[in-house]
């Protein structure tokens, strides 16, 4: 017990946290329409576009958040128009391109630095990673995301369930999916100092997929994968602290966990 | 007493790119009124549907809409998806989402919504599955709850994309009991794309036949009577 204090009087483990908390939450409801509107692939191809912008900004000197925000911005807008005109193949147009940024970020960091523990922490998160304006801007991030999140839940009940009867009724659904695509953005920038560019998708993915199989209402699947995310992010962090292991990946396993469980539990049920 | 006219198409041409599949098409649908569309595949049911619905503009002529139906109070019954067939989410929840068009800027359903939603769910017959998962629902019961959606959008017109494919034959024939009791005692007009004939020509007061460039609107009396319906309704006579 006395351990688990002492962890807290360590300022950059309460940051991590603080931003790691409103980070998972965040990305585990945008999550829950964009698994269902088989969107997943673009949250790994934003972060694959993220550790790129990250590397280019690191070469020259830039500070990493505002370069990376407005290009990763760009890149969701852009992958969001790829899925969106299926006919040209989607997923193969997005794993293109987010193996392009990785190859472009690789490059340019081997070409000025070279792999320093920097470019790793980047690649696969440090719990180091996170100062004073990072942690602001995450609180001012995530609830923007939250309040965006909740006013417009019903809209993006809406879209998600049914595009063109959605589109017939007079919802501007190019409006909300770009509102959707841009929340992910931001919320994977945020996300990918303290989880790395290699596992922040999984932040939105799998509290999705976890919830979804043990519930039937969107509103539970929304409310549990949030539950879910924060509790698998908490343990994750404090397995890590404990085990001193990578804190990005602590947190997957964690949530990897809770998704065997899952699906354990939905068996159980079916049998029953 | 006259009919308020609900769609008025006049002289359209419709189409792709610089290929028109319709040309100088015009129809009327007015109140009460139970028009089918019928006609091959890729003869431009799809492409009309779309325009009629705002999504697409004709390449020439006019297609007015009453001025409520142009607000977005279109009950709107598409083809499924394959997406939603694992979709987890209760009934409740996917009938109230057709109030979203008469929204404005408005956030969350008021309690007058929500109980008109229940009596629209009470019409379908599909109450008692008000907190059902949709996606465990047979087929027929979630056509049940689309339509259920629709009504909650639109007082006046129904529009419906195939809405028997995939139904077995007597989920079909009760989703056509439901569209004739709303069309013949609440006064909706319906228009339905279909591939049924059978149905079409027995419910439907009038038919529009796609052709590729050529068309027919008439009554389905006098549909029967065209080169088009001699060939495809014939079995009837």
């Amino acid at each position: 017990m006395s351990i688990l204090l002492e962890m807290f009087t360590y300022p950059f483990i309460v940051r991590a946290f603080v931003v790691g908390i409103l980070v998972s939450l965040c990305a585990s409801l945008l999550g829950v329409p964009l698994v269902l509107k088989r969107y997943s692939m673009i949250g790994d191809g934003l972060s694959h576009v993220s550790f790129g912008a990250l590397a280019i900004a690191m070469a020259c000197g830039w500070a990493p958040l505002p370069v990376s925000i407005p290009v990763v911005m760009l890149a969701a807008l852009l992958l969001l128009r790829m899925t969106e005109r299926k006919s040209m193949g989607a997923d193969a147009a997005i794993a293109v391109t987010s193996a392009s940024a990785l190859a472009i970020g690789v490059i340019v960091t081997s070409l000025t630095t070279g792999m320093t523990t920097d470019v790793d922490s980047y690649m696969f998160g440090s719990i180091l990673a996170l100062d004073r304006s990072d942690v602001v801007l995450s609180v001012g991030l995530s609830a923007a995301v939250l309040v965006l999140f909740v006013l417009f839940y019903h809209r993006l009940f809406a879209i998600t369930f049914d595009e063109s009867f959605s589109r017939a009724t007079g919802v501007k659904v190019g409006l909300y999916n770009t509102l959707l695509s841009v929340l992910t953005a931001l919320t994977i920038v945020l996300g990918m100092r303290l989880m790395g560019a290699m596992l922040i998708s999984s932040l939105v993915i799998f509290p999705a997929l976890s919830a979804m199989r043990i519930l039937k209402s969107f509103r539970g699947v929304v409310l549990c994968a949030g539950v879910l995310s924060v509790v698998c992010f908490c343990v994750g962090l404090t397995a890590s602290y404990l085990l001193s292991t990578p804190v990005g990946a602590t947190v997957v396993i964690a949530n990897l966990m809770v998704f065997l469980a899952c699906c354990l539990i939905a068996g159980i049920r079916r049998r029953a | 007493m006259d009919k308020k006219v609900l769609i008025d198409c006049r002289d359209v041409s419709l189409g792709y790119e610089g290929q028109a599949l319709w040309e100088h098409l015009s129809f009327q649908v007015k109140s009460g009124d139970y028009l089918c569309i019928v006609g091959e595949n890729g003869s431009g049911k799809s492409t009309l549907l779309r325009s009629l619905l705002g999504l697409m503009r004709p390449m020439a002529g006019t297609i007015e809409m009453d001025r409520r139906l142009r607000a977005g109070a279109i009950g709107y019954l598409p083809q499924q998806t394959r997406a939603q067939r694992d979709f987890p989410a209760t009934v409740t929840e996917v009938v109230l989402s057709g109030f979203l068009s008469s929204k404005g800027l408005k956030f969350f359903y008021t309690p007058a919504e929500k109980s008109q939603a229940l009596m629209h769910m009470g019409k379908m017959g599909i109450l008692e599955l008000k907190d059902r998962c949709y996606r465990e629902l047979s087929g027929g019961q979630q056509q049940r709850v689309l339509l259920s959606r629709a009504l909650c959008a639109a007082g006046e017109l129904l529009i419906l994309d195939e809405p028997v494919t995939g139904l077995d034959p007597a989920a079909a024939q009760d989703l056509y009991r439901t569209l004739h009791y709303l069309n013949s005692k609440e006064g909706l007009a319906i228009v339905m794309v279909t591939h049924d004939m059978q149905n079409a020509l027995r419910y439907g007061t009038s038919i529009l036949h796609a052709g590729h460039r050529q068309w027919f609107f008439g009554t389905a009396e006098e549909y029967l009577l065209s080169p088009y319906g001699k060939r495809f309704g014939g079995d009837r006579s």
